[in-house]
């Protein structure tokens, strides 16, 4: 069950491999969660954050290998995730992602279904799938990955920004509907992270680690907040980014 | 129908079946009802709870995905013996309606929590406290009998016939089954007054020895203590102790109304406050309130009974008022001999510099035999927090360590965030409630949030 401060103790995250996924399981074991799913693309991946999470303090850790590339999949990757987590889910995390950082990619079809697919079809299916499940148990909480992007897109990232965008959208607006359900969906909207997936991209300011991440999901699942910015700040730079004139955007954001 | 249940604090909602039986009849069928495995199969479906007027702070009363049994109907009161004060009553019945229909015949509940708004049912589930455990003990201590319906059957039990499954019900969060009726030994009084000492004191240390010193010469006796951050008067304390009063103690203009049954709250909080309105500034200016408006020290002051026992019952809904968030409130026992946990409790707050905007400090006499019964000789300190704050989580698990390394305990009616792991070492006899669990839920029917969270409920093992 979550408990008053939202703290799980039963957890399937969607994309387990990622560092921030891995970040917010250590701390997530470290508290109250003792059974956990780590679903993801990579098994070999999956299986040595399985055994991150038993050495944290998970009781019970079970691994589920899923095609992002595959959306049909994706209803049967959160049923098996969920039977195998057995005893009820209090919280899903949704992690997966895929980053662009080339404009060129454009211009090639199979490359932008590929972006679209990992970063909004493929989630948002998952996302409605694993809401359903909650809501038939009762309650519980969806934590959803997005991006700055998701609000104002940087020119070299702008098809990862645009599908972060749907997918934020899309968990935002199905957390309106939900209300009253007891299942509670909740967006994370970092700015830079640093992780293997930007490794070599010059950081945005504000930019911060995985840790910041996943300790700022933990504040946003004890205040119930709809929007998790990270860090803080940003919630309000937003506010005037998102307005900035396109070419003060285009000096302003990182190349 | 089915709907969004929470518990006083407001914290962790869930969805489940509400359902309101008329008889004793349609709840043997509830309980007869085997949870199906849900559409998508294998999904575990909750438990089936009984609800009163949902006073539990945390998730005691709310199954996610179950059966909430809503006991408003079992309503009779029935006469009062006029020998004996043994009354009757539905589980439904609030302590409200109890004392507006026995007072006028001289008696009152022998142990009545710090609200009017709870139920029979829930007073015997929790095994309720008041002001006057120390002589009096909890609220079970009073019951003579009541009557359960489980999944096996529909038992009536009392301390002397199945005491085990008697003393596993009281405290027991509802996990025995369903307590459709009881029967209870009220107090004698004369009037609906009380007489009141009232002392304060600057430090925590002053009131502890007088409440050690002179409690035993009290009925009733209640610390507030001010534990708001971040000012000189952390620490400060208001002790309120006292009677009932006889009739010869009210003076003439008091003695035409002798008795007045408690009216309804006037005041009710109409919406969820925003939830910047209780922050450091206004709880300190709260309690500062309280403290200015005690008497340095006054004895023998006539109080009407309601503004004694329940202060807070004059405004309805209050718990609004910590808004979205919500509150958790905090209370734990431990051992006479262990004083020195109360103290370190305060520092660990001064420290985390935590708002804590109500704290009250009470002795216990010895407990009853219940396995999750709270109560145990000793202090109880209760502290009610805005549920936002960052650094609340990890301070009361760093209490649980506390209290359990003492022996202590935390009260599940107030709980909504304990560890199961902790659960088993702060009440030992945990096990007891599983042996009955085994008789009259086999298949492990029962259960709340709260249970499912502390591991309690599903089948029973070995």
């Amino acid at each position: 069950m979550n408990d008053a401060f939202g703290r799980p103790q039963s957890v399937v995250v969607l994309g387990g491999t990622s560092e921030i996924a891995g970040a917010l399981v250590d701390l997530l074991v470290a508290d109250r969660c003792r059974t956990l799913v780590l679903a993801g693309r990579d098994r070999e991946a999956l299986t040595a954050a399985a055994a991150r999470a038993r050495s944290g303090g998970a009781q019970r850790v079970e691994t589920v290998v899923f095609d992002a590339a595959d959306v049909a999949a994706a209803a049967a990757a959160v049923a098996e995730s969920f039977a195998a987590a057995a005893e009820g889910v209090d919280l899903v995390v949704v992690a997966l992602g895929l980053l662009s950082e080339s404009p060129a990619d454009a211009s090639e079809p199979s490359r932008v279904v590929e972006l679209i697919t990992a970063n909004f079809t493929w989630p948002a299916a998952a996302i409605g799938a694993a809401a359903e499940r909650l809501r038939v148990q009762g309650g519980g909480r969806v934590v959803v990955l997005s991006s700055v992007a998701a609000v104002r897109a940087r020119p070299a990232n702008f098809i990862y920004g645009s599908a972060k965008a749907g997918l934020d959208r899309f968990a935002l607006g199905l957390s309106e509907a939900l209300r009253g359900s007891g299942v509670l969906v909740q967006v994370v909207r970092p700015g830079f992270v640093r992780t293997k997936m930007t490794r070599g991209l010059r950081p945005a300011p504000f930019a911060v680690g995985p840790e910041a991440v996943a300790a700022a999901v933990l504040r946003g699942l004890q205040r119930n907040e709809p929007v998790i910015w990270v860090p803080p700040v940003l919630r309000w730079s937003f506010v005037v980014l998102r307005l900035l004139p396109g070419p003060i955007w285009r000096r302003l954001a990182p190349k | 129908m089915a709907q969004l249940l929470r518990g006083w604090g407001r914290t962790a909602p869930s969805f489940g079946r509400l359902v309101r039986p008329e008889d004793a009849q349609a709840l043997t069928e509830l309980l007869a009802t085997r949870p199906s495995d849900g559409p998508q199969g294998g999904q575990p479906a909750g438990g089936l709870i009984a609800r009163g007027l949902g006073r539990s702070y945390g998730d005691a009363a709310q199954s996610g995905g179950g059966i909430v049994v809503d006991t408003a109907g079992f309503d009779s009161i029935g006469p009062v013996d006029p020998e004996t004060g043994i009354v009757e009553v539905g589980s439904g019945v609030s302590l409200d309606e109890l004392i507006a229909r026995s007072l006028p015949l001289g008696w009152f509940v022998s142990v009545s929590p710090g609200t009017r708004w709870v139920t029979v049912g829930g007073a015997i589930a929790a095994d309720v406290h008041g002001k006057n455990h120390h002589r009096d003990g909890g609220f079970c201590s009073h019951v003579t009998s009541l009557t359960l319906a489980t999944p096996t059957g529909t038992r009536v039990v009392g301390p002397d016939t199945d005491a085990e499954l008697f003393w596993a019900t009281a405290g027991g969060m509802g996990l025995t089954g369903v307590i459709t009726g009881a029967t209870l030994r009220l107090t004698g009084v004369e009037t609906s007054w009380m007489v009141v000492d009232t002392e304060r004191f600057a430090v925590l240390d002053d009131l502890m020895a007088v409440m050690d010193a002179s409690d035993a010469s009290y009925r009733y006796s209640v610390a507030w203590v001010d534990f708001s951050p971040g000012h000189r008067g952390f620490g400060r304390a208001v002790l309120t102790r006292g009677d009932h009063a006889t009739a010869g103690a009210l003076g003439p203009a008091r003695r035409e109304r002798a008795v007045e049954v408690p009216h309804a709250p006037r005041l009710r909080v109409p919406v969820l406050a925003p939830r910047w309105l209780v922050n450091p500034a206004t709880v300190r200016a709260f309690n500062e309130v309280i403290f200015r408006r005690s008497p340095r020290r006054r004895p023998g002051a006539l109080q009407p009974l309601a503004s004694f026992f329940h202060p807070l019952d004059v405004v309805a809904d209050w718990n609004l008022l910590y808004g979205a968030p919500g509150f958790v409130q905090y209370q734990f026992v431990v051992g006479a001999a262990q004083a020195e946990a109360v103290h370190r409790t305060a520092a660990m707050l001064q420290a985390a510099r935590v708002s804590c905007s109500l704290a009250v400090l009470k002795r216990f006499g010895p407990g009853d035999p219940g396995p999750l019964s709270f109560p145990m000789e000793g202090w109880t300190l209760a502290l009610d927090f805005p549920a936002g704050q960052e650094r609340l989580p990890a301070l009361l698990d760093q209490l649980d360590q506390l209290v359990a390394s003492v022996g202590g305990r935390v009260y599940l009616a107030k709980d909504a965030r304990l560890s199961p792991e902790l659960l088993a070492v702060m009440y030992p006899a945990v096990g007891k409630l599983a042996d009955v669990r085994r008789r009259v839920d086999p298949d492990g029917l029962l259960g709340s949030d709260l249970t499912r969270r502390l591991g309690l409920s599903g089948a029973p093992r070995e």
